[in-house]
């Protein structure tokens, strides 16, 4: 039924655009100096840095609030200083000196100093909500952190951590958004109830970066105004509106006929629609996103080493990405995202179905066998796994798809009641520990483990390479850091309970006037400032 | 309905003990639809806590949100600790959007109200004169031709006709605006009072935000009413074909009143007392909100709130927008009684 429907629409549109995209001379009905972007945002559920985790809250947070430190997308992720002009690592590796940019002031207008740096520190670990861990892995949580972090003059901060850390791992976990500096006077007069503010941080802003929130209504839209006096300039825009429509096909007629200024969910059917149409072009950035097969090992056919291995060969990778997720996810294996540390290009694993026979017979199941795999019901999930059940029936593995609803297959993936699950995952900060930490760490396979990693979800019991990739971010030396989470992955691929098939390619459909649009890596590096509309 | 009609009728009617039995009838009615939805909600495979604290918090922040809902106490208590705060007027905030639940289903519920009385009024103003035509000319080509607009507006999907109405009457023609409530230009000339954009605008007197407002309303509110005209035609059709059977039309005519006023005059209004009940159904329906349609028209109302609330847990969002569509669903039922009362000489 749904398929029908689906070609219902597919026909009727294909039929009357071809006629509209040439009749339509469609002028942009926006503001000059105002920015319009249609875009799905009810994943949002806080705008405060020390909260927001999920990727459009994510988004705002790094268009309206400044980091001590940044990374440059020109030059390969590499650290620079942002509100922090300068920084020293103590010999030993734990002790980290920021020298502040003098004169840098909030949107309120109050001057921002080292008091403020400790105040948000201080605030993200004590609140301590879904991003807090990326700061308290350093040893900071709030009993320690005013030991530890220290304005000793208006304009240094010195933070102590806990273990000689690599200083690309903490310096790479410093620009992610929870680490934003917030106005410290602004957020204690909206205090209540000692919620540090988090209540109204949720709606509102206290930041110094490129905008400032003028409104947000969840659900519906949020609207920045730039912040002329921004320490790096002016915005080359006045104003961003961003608006919530959840239908991508909404989303394309809304940019075709030059409502919005860019369309950010096209899924691959409209960004060929729209590639025919000469107002409009198309801006791609790779995004961290992984997508993955997670193989529970508590099922006793998938902890067999060969299934796993043949379950990789069963894949037919180049057919999936050509056919149902070309332009917005391509082929990869491994599990650091291109654009990381480490990140290797490695694709050990083509389809191969011979290959998966002889490897299946080993494991003593020549005929195959039959196994469950927990699927969203959304595109372009569905389709691809569609995909790998026609793959993997050529090898006699009878794949039976559950459909479901993203928080329903989550919950029980997170339970381990899973037999497969197909999903993504994407860095929680820029730096390879992120992916390394989830993939291939799993310190106590227990029921009732602290820690719940993608390893642990798939009750993948590995001792060893817990024990390794939890001695990586130790590493100083930034090259050997690279060459030994290359190692890593190569082990990963091989023995892993994960079948690592693509990353993520976000897509941008913008109109042929807007210039200036770079799409980040994270959502922490999609800024807005840069946009103009010729 | 009639017989309590009747039976009120031969005493006089007692305001006093109506009231009473209908508010005790109202609030048996309010509890139930709460405790259903309450245990439909948290029997759900879903876990709440996803929503609050997303899928990557490390397990002590997971496990303080966990007490923070409340999830540790028995179902039973957890009930009626909801109950309590729903007597003292706290329908409490919702973890998607971090706001009170009172305060979104203020900003969603107008943007509902607004398109379904805009898609009940199409379906009145035109599915009835065509209903009535129909049963008037039974069986003759514009019965045939009600007849196949019923059968489209039934049976073909609503978000199709939303796609294409947009492609065709926006992209293709730009006779009316694109999905949203109002365009960017105006959307800081209205200052919310009401919620309702187009009556806030015309209110304050900016009559362009009024006339954009009204071209984004006009294409998801015409979709909703060709349901309605669907609906509401086939209807009255029915309705006026059993009373033009009865011996008053026969009488009537005899007396040689011309077919105009026999039609209008006396079939229609004896008609009129089931159709108030069909038009307050369907307004009913539209009411609750049209995902489909909300989505399609990226409409913020009531329907997507919903929906997006119970794919997430959201439990206070769930029982407070349900709450609302039963309390809705209790008034309206309350109003076409009264108007059936009233336009039923019977009854007074």
């Amino acid at each position: 039924m749904r398929h029908i429907a689906k070609l219902m629409v597919a026909s009727a549109f294909t039929a009357l655009l071809a006629t509209t995209a040439q009749t339509t001379v469609s002028l942009a009905q926006t503001p000059k100096d105002t920015v319009v972007m249609a875009k799905q945002i009810d994943d949002i559920i806080s705008l405060d840095p020390a909260e927001a985790f999920e990727f459009s809250g994510v988004e705002v947070g790094a268009n309206v609030y400044d980091k001590l430190v940044g990374v440059n997308l020109a030059d390969g992720n590499k650290i620079v200083g942002e509100l922090a002009e300068s920084w020293t690592v103590s010999p030993d590796q734990l002790t980290y000196t920021f020298k502040l940019r003098p004169g840098v002031k909030f949107h309120s207008g109050n001057a921002l100093t080292a008091e403020d740096v400790v105040y948000s520190i201080q605030r993200a670990v004590t609140l301590n909500k879904s991003p807090g861990f990326i700061l308290a892995q350093f040893g900071l949580n709030k009993d320690t952190v005013l030991d530890k972090v220290k304005a000793t003059d208006a304009g240094t901060v010195v933070i102590t951590v806990s273990q000689p850390f690599a200083p690309t791992f903490f310096l790479n976990c410093l620009t992610s958004g929870v680490a934003s500096v917030v106005d410290s006077k602004l957020v204690k007069a909206n205090e209540k109830d000692g919620d540090w503010g988090n209540g109204w941080m949720k709606l509102n802003s206290a930041g110094s970066g490129a905008y400032k929130v003028r409104a947000y209504r969840p659900n519906e839209q949020y609207a920045l105004d730039a912040n002329e006096s921004w320490y790096k300039g002016a915005p080359k825009n006045k104003r961003v509106i961003v608006r919530h429509v959840a239908e991508p096909a909404s989303q394309r007629l809304l940019l075709e006929k030059g409502d919005v200024d860019m369309a950010r969910n096209l899924s691959k059917d409209q960004l060929a629609g729209v590639k025919d149409n000469k107002d409009v072009e198309i801006v791609q950035g790779t995004k961290g996103y992984i997508l993955y097969l997670g193989l529970n090992q508590k099922n006793p056919n998938l902890a067999k080493p060969e299934v796993r291995e043949a379950l990789k060969y069963l894949v037919d990778y180049s057919a999936i990405e050509k056919n149902i997720v070309e332009g917005t996810y391509k082929h990869h294996e491994s599990f650091l995202p291109n654009g990381f540390l480490g990140a290797i290009d490695d694709k050990p694993y083509k389809f191969d179905v011979a290959k998966a026979k002889e490897l299946l017979a080993k494991a003593g199941l020549p005929n195959g066998f039959t196994v469950t795999m927990d699927t969203r019901s959304v595109n372009p999930i569905t389709d691809i796994a569609q995909a790998i059940q026609s793959n993997w029936a050529q090898a006699g593995v009878k794949l039976e798809l559950i459909p479901g609803d993203g928080k329903q297959t989550l919950t029980k993936y997170r339970a381990r009641t899973h037999d497969i699950y197909i999903g993504q995952w994407g860095p929680d900060y820029l730096d390879p520990h992120t992916n390394a930490e989830t993939f291939a760490i799993n310190a106590d396979n227990g029921e009732d483990a602290k820690s719940k990693t993608l390893a642990w979800r798939n009750a993948w019991d590995i001792p060893e390479m817990t024990k390794k990739t939890q001695a990586n971010v130790l590493e100083s030396d930034a090259e050997k850091r690279a060459e030994i989470y290359g190692d890593l992955q190569r082990e990963h691929q091989k023995v892993s309970p994960f079948v690592i098939m693509f990353q993520q390619i976000e897509v941008t459909a913008e109109r042929k006037n807007v210039k200036g649009w770079v799409i980040g890596p994270s959502s922490d590096t999609n800024f807005y400032a840069p946009i103009t509309k010729g | 309905m009639a017989a309590a009609g009747k039976s009120w009728a031969g005493h006089g009617i007692h305001w006093g003990r109506i009231a009473t039995r209908e508010l005790s009838t109202v609030a048996i009615t309010i509890f139930g639809l709460l405790l259903v939805t309450f245990l439909i909600a948290r029997v759900m495979p879903i876990d709440p806590v996803l929503a609050v604290v997303g899928d990557r918090a490390p397990a002590d922040v997971y496990e303080r949100a966990r007490l923070d809902l409340g999830l540790d106490k028995p179902l039973w208590h957890q009930f009626a600790i909801y109950i309590g705060k729903v007597f003292s007027g706290d329908l409490g905030t919702s973890v998607l959007t971090a706001q009170k639940v009172t305060d979104d289903i203020k900003t969603v519920f107008p943007a509902t109200l607004e398109l379904a009385t805009l898609g009940t009024l199409i379906g009145v103003l035109i599915g009835v004169p065509f209903g009535i035509i129909a049963a008037v000319y039974q069986g003759r080509w514009p019965d045939q031709i009600a007849r196949v607009v019923g059968l489209l507006g039934y049976s073909v999907p609503v978000f199709w006709v939303g796609l294409m109405g947009l492609l065709l009457f926006y992209a293709k023609l730009g006779w009316v605006a694109g999905p949203g409530r109002i365009s960017v230009v105006w959307q800081d000339y209205v200052t919310p009072v009401t919620g309702i954009i187009m009556l806030d605008a015309a209110m304050q007197g900016e009559w362009d935000a009024f006339w954009d407002a009204f071209s984004h309303l006009v294409l998801p509110a015409s979709v909703l009413g060709l349901l309605s005209i669907a609906y509401m035609s086939r209807m009255t059709r029915s309705f006026m074909i059993n009373e033009l059977q009865q011996q008053y039309v026969i009488a009537a005519r005899v007396k040689g009143l011309s077919e105009f006023r026999v039609v209008w005059r006396h079939a229609l209004r004896n008609a009129i007392v089931p159709l108030v009940t069909v038009i307050a159904l369907s307004y009913m329906h539209l009411l609750e909100g049209s995902v489909l349609t909300e989505t399609i028209f990226a409409w913020p109302g009531l329907g997507r709130y919903l929906t997006n609330a119970l794919l997430n847990a959201d439990m206070n969002a769930v029982l407070g927008g349900t709450l609302v569509v039963g309390a809705v669903f209790i008034a309206v039922n309350l109003f076409s009684d009264m108007i059936g009362r009233l336009a039923d000489p019977r009854t007074r």
